[in-house]
């Protein structure tokens, strides 16, 4: 019976969905939510892209990769006021705290998530344009990255799928 | 069909999102059609999670039962892409 079951979801399923996550922010609670929605929506059988612009590049650039922060300045959210935020350690302070409740929550760190989602089918795009304003070759890039696109592509990959913006 | 089904229990208590769910996929990986995946979860979101994941992979939720601190979550590998 669940033979039949499954033929038929196959026919009906013929098309893939996409989702594409657009990362701009450089910042370790930005990068985690991006991550943890592409691969939970790639192991759910969608076609995944990220397109990494602006501050987003940092979460997939060899050498800021693995030392993502957070800030506490500019975050209402933190539970701190924001003027103690500019003291200086208090990003160090809060970016402890938040790696040290991930890893208590065995999320895997940002490199491992990168890895992650690699391995589960995720397309990684970088921008043209900001690796050119930053300064940033495809050489100090993770490996994981699989092309070097601009905002054409983007939206070309897009289309008639989910879009989000983090 | 098959007298090969295996049955396996992966243990992703203490984790959370996307833990259980990745630990899920990668057993829905290497199992074969009518192979049972026992998940255990202590994540509260994980009968949901599972529950969704089933749904649009177009695998079967045999059940979640409440074991003493998690939730015991069974999936039937009806469909492999």
């Amino acid at each position: 019976m669940s033979q039949v079951t499954s033929l038929r979801t196959e026919e009906e399923e013929e098309q893939t969905e996409r989702m594409l996550i657009i990362l701009s922010k450089g910042s370790m609670d930005m990068a985690y939510p991006a991550l943890m929605i592409a691969t939970t929506a790639a192991t759910m059988g969608k076609e995944v892209h990220m397109f990494f612009t602006f501050w987003g590049l940092q979460a997939v650039s060899k050498k800021s990769v693995g030392s993502l922060k957070v800030s506490p300045v500019g975050n209402p959210g933190m539970p701190m006021p924001n003027i103690l935020g500019m003291i200086p350690g208090m990003t160090a302070m809060a970016t402890r705290m938040m790696g040290g409740k991930m890893k208590k929550a065995k999320v895997p760190s940002i490199p491992d998530m990168l890895k992650m989602a690699k391995d589960l089918g995720v397309k990684l795009h970088a921008c043209s344009t900001t690796m050119e304003v930053m300064g940033v070759s495809r050489e100090a890039l993770v490996d994981e990255i699989d092309d070097v696109v601009g905002a054409a592509t983007m939206v070309s990959l897009g289309e008639g799928g989910q879009t989000i913006f983090i | 069909m098959s007298t090969t089904e295996q049955r396996k229990v992966i243990d992703s208590r203490g984790s959370f999102c996307p833990g259980p769910i990745t630990d899920l996929f990668k057993a829905y990986r290497s199992a074969q059609l009518g192979d049972v995946i026992e998940l255990l979860a202590t994540d509260p979101a994980a009968k949901a999670d599972v529950t969704a994941w089933t749904q649009k992979s177009g695998n079967e939720l045999v059940g979640i039962v409440d074991e003493q601190g998690y939730a015991r979550i069974t999936v039937r590998v009806t469909k492999k892409r």
